[in-house]
């Protein structure tokens, strides 16, 4: 629906575009493509619903303690098993009910929050980083360089993601979140090596880069002051919606057993356990579970703003 | 045409050999001993660990090792596992077959329907059916499957009863219609929107005037005009979900106690045998290597601009 309320205002894709340019706000001084694009963001309903959101939820992971002052590892099975929600007891311990071993699910949920954004936005930079470096080297070197990056990535591309993860960290008996973030890292940084490889191409023949290079610029100014300003756009598109995919990820394999350990909150090894006693206790299925897809689903709105503010064939 | 095709099989042998090289090394090179695995959490015997090293060829180097699995692999050997001296080939025949009818049905799924949604939402844009699909897709593709797959199995298996909520024969189609809509829905989501904005992208192009002036019916507008030309980036899509599809099994197939590749996996990562890892894996690859060749050729079929010399 959010989606959709944005069309209305902007009822075909090219008039507006057409509007912007004759009727910038700043006509005597250009915009950028990042001004352009955020001024564009900012008067988006999707783009305001979604950061704030976003805002929130890495609020409650770096500051978990200022929601819920309960220890979300402490339990007491004899007076709390599987107790019901009271969902009158607004950010009370008991507000989400109790999980199979007595331990608060609202303070779990809310440490919870921690594992799932740390291994978003940590895989999100590792991959950007390297996939980016991997695509810049091949589109702009080109030659054996691209033909032997290109290939390298074909290679990583081809191992199913989740598949490869659960290969590696099958071998580490003592997972941490970093673990983690490495396993998908590893496997994960294919998708922005092509798109930056591509972008770097459709970058490199341009008359800026030729005349960066009249002038004497060396190759790492080149690449770092002028193409990739000029290339980022659809790299920063892919990684923000690969972020809701790297949560998942983790989730699922925590869920699987082979991402972080039992005496780690995540909301995968929650929904683990909760998957036992579903039967009789829906609700400690239901507030992880619950977060795990308002977090991706921000992240998702995320990235459809981004896409639709930075694409070059909606302007 | 033969020659592309030739030619790109061609190409594809060095990826092939890159992904298994990979994954060999993956499954190898990480911690943890398959061979001392067997004894349990009992001390393991060093001499019979080195006859069964010796035997099963674990005591060579690395690049050697690989070498012989790529010859094996050729000849249609993939190895014989570590407990059991069973061949790794025997298990993937007996788990492959229905990991594949999963996979297929969930494919069936999400190209019928997501098209369908796609293609009225992308017809009817900014309407009310359009913004319902808007949602309906984002809620699918926020939604985890492994929850989705909890929860539909509790909804529809436990409290309405209307199929059984543990797959008891892995091969009969009809217990699998359950697994396979979890398995395919969250591609149906991407699905969905693909035709969505390819559609609505080529709504506005010039043969659809033309199409529209020629006085054509609404109905052959859509599907021989509009629908051919936005299919191009929803198969490009297609083709590598294939393989992902295969790969998502792996969890769908555990919730719902499919005896397929997904369990088998599993078996073997607890025990860590290797060759039956790399084993799968390498098939995978294979279907996704096979799969992206046959939507570049598709391409040409779609496109008529598009031929292969």
């Amino acid at each position: 629906m959010p989606e959709n309320t944005l069309k209305k205002d902007k009822p075909t894709v090219e008039e507006p575009a057409v509007a912007v340019a004759e009727a910038g706000p700043a006509p005597d001084k250009p915009r950028s493509l990042a001004a352009d694009a955020w001024a564009d963001l900012c008067r988006k309903p999707l783009f305001l619903l979604s950061g704030l959101l976003i805002l929130f939820l890495l609020l409650v992971s770096a500051f978990p303690g200022l929601f819920s002052s309960t220890d979300p590892t402490a339990g007491d099975l004899s007076k709390h098993f599987l107790t019901k929600p009271e969902l009158s007891h607004v950010f009370q311990p008991d507000w989400f009910g109790y999980d199979n071993q007595g331990r608060s699910i609202y303070a779990r949920v809310v440490y919870g929050t921690r594992v799932s954004i740390l291994v978003g936005v940590g895989v999100t930079v590792l991959v950007t980083v390297v996939g980016g470096l991997m695509g810049m080297l091949a589109g702009y070197f080109g030659g054996i360089w691209d033909t032997l990056l290109s290939r390298i990535t074909d290679v990583f591309f081809g191992i199913p993601f989740i598949l490869g993860a659960m290969v590696v960290l099958n071998a580490f008996t003592e997972r941490t979140v970093w673990t983690v973030i490495g396993a998908l890292a590893f496997l994960g940084w294919t998708a922005i090596a092509r798109v930056m490889r591509g972008a770097v191409i459709t970058a490199r023949h341009a008359d800026y880069v030729l005349a960066a290079k009249a002038l004497g610029a060396g190759t790492s100014r080149i690449l770092f002051r002028h193409i990739l300003p000029n290339a980022i756009a659809p790299v920063i598109v892919v990684a923000t919606i690969q972020l809701g995919v790297y949560i998942v990820a983790e989730s699922t394999l925590s869920y699987l057993g082979l991402g972080l350990g039992t005496n780690e909150v995540s909301w995968g090894g929650d929904i683990d356990t909760a998957s036992d006693h579903i039967r009789n206790a829906p609700h400690i299925l239901f507030f992880p579970a619950g977060m795990l897809s308002i977090t991706v689903l921000a992240f998702i709105m995320l990235g459809d703003a981004v896409r639709e503010a930075l694409d070059p064939k909606l302007r | 045409m033969g020659r592309y095709v030739a030619r790109r099989l061609l190409q594809m042998i060095p990826v092939f050999i890159g992904t298994t090289l990979l994954i060999f090394l993956m499954v190898n090179v990480l911690p943890g001993d398959p061979v001392a695995a067997l004894w349990g959490d009992k001390p393991p015997d060093p001499a019979q660990m080195a006859i069964i090293r010796k035997d099963l060829g674990l005591d060579l180097p690395l690049w050697q090792q690989y070498l012989n699995y790529l010859g094996g692999l050729l000849q249609g050997d993939f190895g014989t596992t570590i407990a059991g001296n069973r061949p790794v080939l025997d298990q993937m025949t007996d788990a492959f077959p229905v990991s594949i009818r999963l996979g297929l049905m969930a494919f069936t799924f999400e190209l019928v329907l997501g098209l369908f949604f796609g293609v009225l939402a992308g017809v009817k844009r900014g309407k009310v059916i359009d913004t319902g699909v808007t949602v309906f897709t984002l809620m699918v593709i926020s939604i985890p499957v492994f929850v989705l797959g909890l929860v539909s199995q509790q909804v529809f298996g436990t409290q309405l009863g209307w199929v059984s909520p543990n797959v008891k024969d892995s091969m009969d189609m009809a217990q699998l219609v359950l697994p396979a809509i979890v398995l395919g829905s969250l591609s149906l989501a991407y699905v969905a929107r693909l035709t969505r904005t390819s559609i609505a992208e080529n709504a506005r192009a010039d043969y659809m005037r033309t199409a529209v002036a020629k006085g054509l019916p609404q109905r052959r507008i859509v599907s021989m005009h509009l629908l051919r030309n936005s299919l191009i980036p929803v198969v490009t899509y297609l083709g590598t979900d294939i393989g992902a599809l295969m790969a998502g099994a792996v969890v769908t197939e555990g919730i719902f106690n499919v005896q397929g590749v997904g369990q088998l996996l599993f078996e073997a990562l607890a025990r860590r045998e290797g060759s039956i890892i790399v084993g799968i894996v390498t098939v995978f690859v294979l279907i996704y290597l096979l799969a992206n060749l046959l939507v570049d050729l598709l391409y040409a079929v779609l496109d008529p601009r598009i031929r292969y010399a």
